[in-house]
């Protein structure tokens, strides 16, 4: 019988950036972003994928990268917290979190702006109720969440305001 | 306009920028030169010897570079604890605990110390096990400490309340027992006062065994070389964990380095110290840096929050005023002591609420349990001790036929009285707290049946032991940097300490950059907690504001040829004779020589003058629940949230509203959905999928945060701390509209569907309290 393979070479875009690996079978993309390519902004919590916290983009959905496995992402892009602000300017979500104070320790936050650029990108303008649903999956314990769903509803808001 | 320039202002927090960028640092995210990994191999028993551990396997595995048992401490002093080192760092003869750990797996990745870990073969011999306080408490209940430790507590400690504490470790041996601490309050004739009492009320509660869940769970990354240890760490203090590491290697306190960078959430459960240890001795075992990062299941394992069954009898006269309160506190604080002895003194002192009780009489005891050791939490005593007292309060309401504001009304103490004797007075407006909030419930109470309203409201003495340093260094263009050992983890103490330093400095806030928490880098902080940054570091940050001023007037004086009293401060600048000025970079280059220079002030705070009296601040809380209930179910919706935070004054208003909903939150977690549950020797939900934590979907429907400044605090510009005060009187409340909306008044927490639906048809608890 054949040895299982141990080592997969894979190819993934991770924030626009083409990226040839090898990696371990049971590589989890989070520890990939982390670990292998020092993009420690995504953080891990419950290892469960009942907290939200390790929450990225793959090919523009919402996952979480404590239970995805590397090589399930060879040939697809992935978005982390990173690739949101660009030349030294905030994306409006994370200008929407620092206005209404959406966050304290932070930890949770980049799984919270991922999964709200999910839901923004493939639903701009969501209204609260789409939010509440959407954000369901992602825990905070400092807030007590009413400032993070109104930093969405604002950038929501604008996405409202500017599709008139 | 205001009078001040800066404070009072919700300012852009720039942690907050960092923190939304992914570039904000925290423990997991450091590594080390050549580090190794580290697993823990950890009890999977609750109470039994170790016969014997057999590493061979797991060496013989790729990459494992060494494997560490108790055996290896034998140098080192073993164990550590902050009141009482009690607690082992590797199990030595016998295991206290399911998750207790047994040895250290170190390899240079990972996955191979992950593998190695399940190759540690450790013998056990079962011993009999106390898995519950009331266990523990049975005569002739076995033992989990058979032996006595010194108290590590200092004189903080031991004069935190001024009354008996008695460290329960008798010289002979037949006399232990399983009471960790024993703390007693009486004062009056409580006995000669229920006799004489028109209504006497009898309640028992429990509160249910509970976890923090900071989200970055417990981790550390530890570098032993020479003599020196370097860790950086997620402990809230550095400081007191510096000291544990100290005395475990016998190092001078200059040559153990503690930083703590950004936390992934404290809440009281990242005080003290925690994984420190076992990353340090790992590293010292084998001359290279270890990280060891827990799994939330580990950090549920190493620090849970005490659970508590408290027995409460109040007598009161025709009126509903207050005659006499007898508490007795039973807290199971699991395998060892950590800070459950000052959770402890702290649930007695904060029990009986602030009302005048001219009769009382308090007794706490903390109990080791084969369970996992309890420390502390956000409240620090108050949960447990202000939720039993609030409900017998409210009981006593209903038989008064008064409502549960009133009673309250008819007993709060006024500003300015104790009720501590010998302590400080109340300083702040409960009445005027209860009368916001009551009015605020009202407006919005709907007409519909199962509906249910309580205000509650709890008192601490809070700010812990008034020791703090801090020092501001201007630099010679006259920006300023603002050094403090209390830790960031997310209350805004970085954001909030850069504005008081503008605000005292006459600064722009953009000039200032605040460096913490490094104990070789910064000054002396004993801890953050208690809500006493704001109060204790604010007031050690001015003086060292003022003495940088008085520097720098000298330093103008020199200048100017003139004496220092001549020259007056200005914004950023002084003035000299003949209306000539230097702003603070000018006198720092001027007077140095060059473009260089920088000058230090110096800010010590220590028991005297205003923070003679203790507590330095009572952090009260004052809430309304407003719930419904659905009869079919017996789930709770949280209708109305209203918080009132007496805070004399908020340098950042909106980080404190953030303090308040995050602590009220934490509170409703407690109330209606968080309880970790022993069944046999280990959890049955020791993970975020059992255990469950409040959600988005969660939200009350309308929250009121009400801010009360009345600036009657003696931090800075009249503060006083935030941050646990809206937690502490949660459970009451909910308690109290649950019982109205259902008829029956509930005797523990959470209060899940189940227990609702229960109490709603008249049935027994299906799993009542030990």
């Amino acid at each position: 019988m054949a040895e299982p393979r141990t080592e997969f070479a894979i190819s993934v875009e991770v924030n626009g950036t083409t990226v040839e690996r090898t990696v371990e079978s049971r590589s989890l993309l989070i520890d990939f972003l982390r670990s292998d390519l020092a993009l420690t902004g995504t953080k891990v919590s419950c290892e469960l994928q009942v907290c939200g916290v390790c929450t990225v983009l793959v090919d523009g959905r919402p996952v979480s990268s404590c239970t995805y496995l590397t090589v399930d992402a060879d040939g697809r892009s992935v978005t982390t917290v990173e690739s949101l602000s660009s030349g030294g300017k905030l994306h409006p979500l994370q200008e929407a979190f620092v206005d209404c104070h959406a966050l304290q320790c932070g930890f949770c936050t980049p799984g919270f702006l991922m999964m709200a650029k999910g839901l923004l990108d493939a639903n701009p303008g969501a209204e609260r109720e789409e939010i509440v649903e959407h954000l369901e999956g992602n825990i905070c314990r400092c807030t007590g969440y009413r400032p993070i769903v109104e930093a969405v509803e604002s950038v929501a808001r604008q996405q409202r305001a500017e599709a008139k | 306009m205001t009078e001040f320039s800066t404070v009072g202002t919700s300012v852009r927090r720039r942690d907050l920028v960092e923190k939304v960028t992914g570039s904000a640092e925290y423990t997991v995210d450091v590594t080390m030169p050549g580090m190794l990994h580290a697993k823990v191999v950890r009890s999977d028993r609750a109470h039994a010897r170790i016969l014997s551990i057999d590493a061979t396997e797991a060496l013989a595995a790729p990459d494992v570079v060494a494997v560490v048992t108790a055996a290896d401490l034998e140098p080192l002093f073993p164990r550590f604890g902050h009141i009482i080192a009690d607690h082992f760092i590797l199990a030595p003869d016998k295991v206290r605990y399911f998750g207790e750990p047994v040895a250290i797996v170190l390899a240079e990745t990972l996955g191979a110390a992950s593998d190695a870990m399940r190759l540690v073969r450790v013998e056990y011999e079962d011993l009999p096990s106390v898995m519950t306080a009331a266990a523990a408490l049975a005569e002739g209940a076995p033992l989990v400490h058979e032996q006595a430790y010194d108290a590590t507590g200092d004189d903080s400690f031991k004069s935190l309340t001024g009354k008996k504490h008695t460290m329960e470790f008798p010289e002979a041996e037949g006399a232990r027992t399983n009471v960790a601490h024993e703390v007693d309050l009486e004062w009056g004739d409580v006995d000669a006062a229920r006799a004489g009492a028109h209504l006497v009320v009898e309640s028992t509660v429990h509160y249910p065994m509970l976890y923090a869940y900071g989200m970055e769970p417990y981790n550390a990354v530890a570098s032993y070389v020479d003599g020196a240890l370097s860790v950086v760490s997620s402990a809230q203090h550095p400081y007191m964990v510096r000291d544990d590491l100290a005395r475990i290697f016998d190092l001078p306190l200059s040559r153990v380095r503690v930083s703590t960078p950004y936390i992934g959430g404290g809440y009281g459960s990242k005080s003290y110290t925690k994984v420190e240890p076992l990353a340090s001795v790992a590293s010292w075992m084998v001359g290279r840096p270890v990280k060891l990062v827990l799994s939330v299941e580990e950090a549920i394992y190493t620090t849970r929050v005490d659970t508590a069954d408290i027995h409460v009898r109040s007598s009161f006269d025709a009126e509903g005023h207050i005659l006499a309160r007898e508490i007795d506190i039973v807290m199971d604080s699991g395998a060892y002591a950590d800070n459950s002895p000052l959770v402890l003194a702290k649930c007695v002192n904060r029990s009986f609420g602030p009302y005048r009780v001219p009769n009382l009489r308090v007794r706490g005891r903390s109990l080791y349990t084969n369970t996992a050791p309890a420390s502390s939490y956000r409240g620090f005593g108050a949960p447990q001790g202000n939720f039993a007292a609030e409900t017998n309060l409210d009981q006593a309401a209903e038989q008064l036929g008064l409502d549960g504001a009133e009673i309250r009304r008819r007993n709060l103490v006024r500003h300015g009285e104790a009720i501590l004797p010998g302590k400080r007075g109340i300083d702040a407006d409960l009445l005027a707290d209860l009368e916001i909030a009551a009015s605020s419930l009202e407006r919005d109470r709907k007409d519909t049946p199962y509906y249910g309203m309580g205000v509650s409201c709890s008192a601490s003495d809070a700010g812990a032991y008034p020791i703090s340093t801090a020092q501001v260094r201007i630099q010679f263009d006259g920006s300023v940097i603002v050094f403090s050992g209390s830790t960031e983890m997310g209350q805004g103490s970085q954001s909030l300490l850069s504005q008081v330093a503008a605000e005292e400095l006459g600064v722009d806030l953009g000039v200032v950059s605040v460096v913490q928490s490094d104990t070789s880098v910064t000054p002396y902080e004993r801890t953050t907690g208690a809500s006493r940054t704001s109060t204790l570091v604010g007031l050690a940050l001015q003086r060292a504001c003022a003495d940088a001023r008085t520097r720098i007037r000298d330093m103008a004086a020199e200048i100017w040829s003139c004496t220092p009293d001549e020259v007056i401060d200005l914004p950023g600048a002084v003035q000299g004779p003949e209306g000539a000025k230097l702003a603070y970079g000018e006198v720092v280059r001027k007077w140095f020589g060059g473009t260089a220079g920088e000058v230090t002030g110096i800010g010590l705070l220590r028991r005297e003058g205003v923070t003679q009296e203790m507590p330095p601040f009572w952090e009260t809380g004052m809430v309304g629940v407003a719930v419904e209930v659905d009869p079919e179910t017996g789930v709770v919706t949280v209708d109305q949230l209203v918080t009132v935070a007496d805070i004399g004054f908020a340098i950042n208003p909106q980080a404190v509203e953030g303090q308040d909903l995050g602590a009220a939150t934490q509170g409703l977690g407690g109330a209606l959905y968080e309880e970790l549950v022993y069944d046999g020797p280990q959890l049955a939900n020791a993970n975020m999928v059992d255990y469950r934590v409040p959600r988005v979907t969660d939200m009350p429907r309308k929250i009121d945060l009400v801010l009360a400044e009345r600036r009657d605090g003696i931090g800075p510009y009249g503060a006083k701390g935030a941050g646990e005060g809206q937690l502490n009187p949660i459970g009451g409340a909910v308690a109290a509209a649950v019982a109205r909306a259902v008829g029956r008044w509930p005797n523990r927490l959470p209060l899940t569907p189940e227990r609702v639906w229960r109490l709603l048809n008249d049935l027994e608890d299906s799993d009542p309290p030990a």
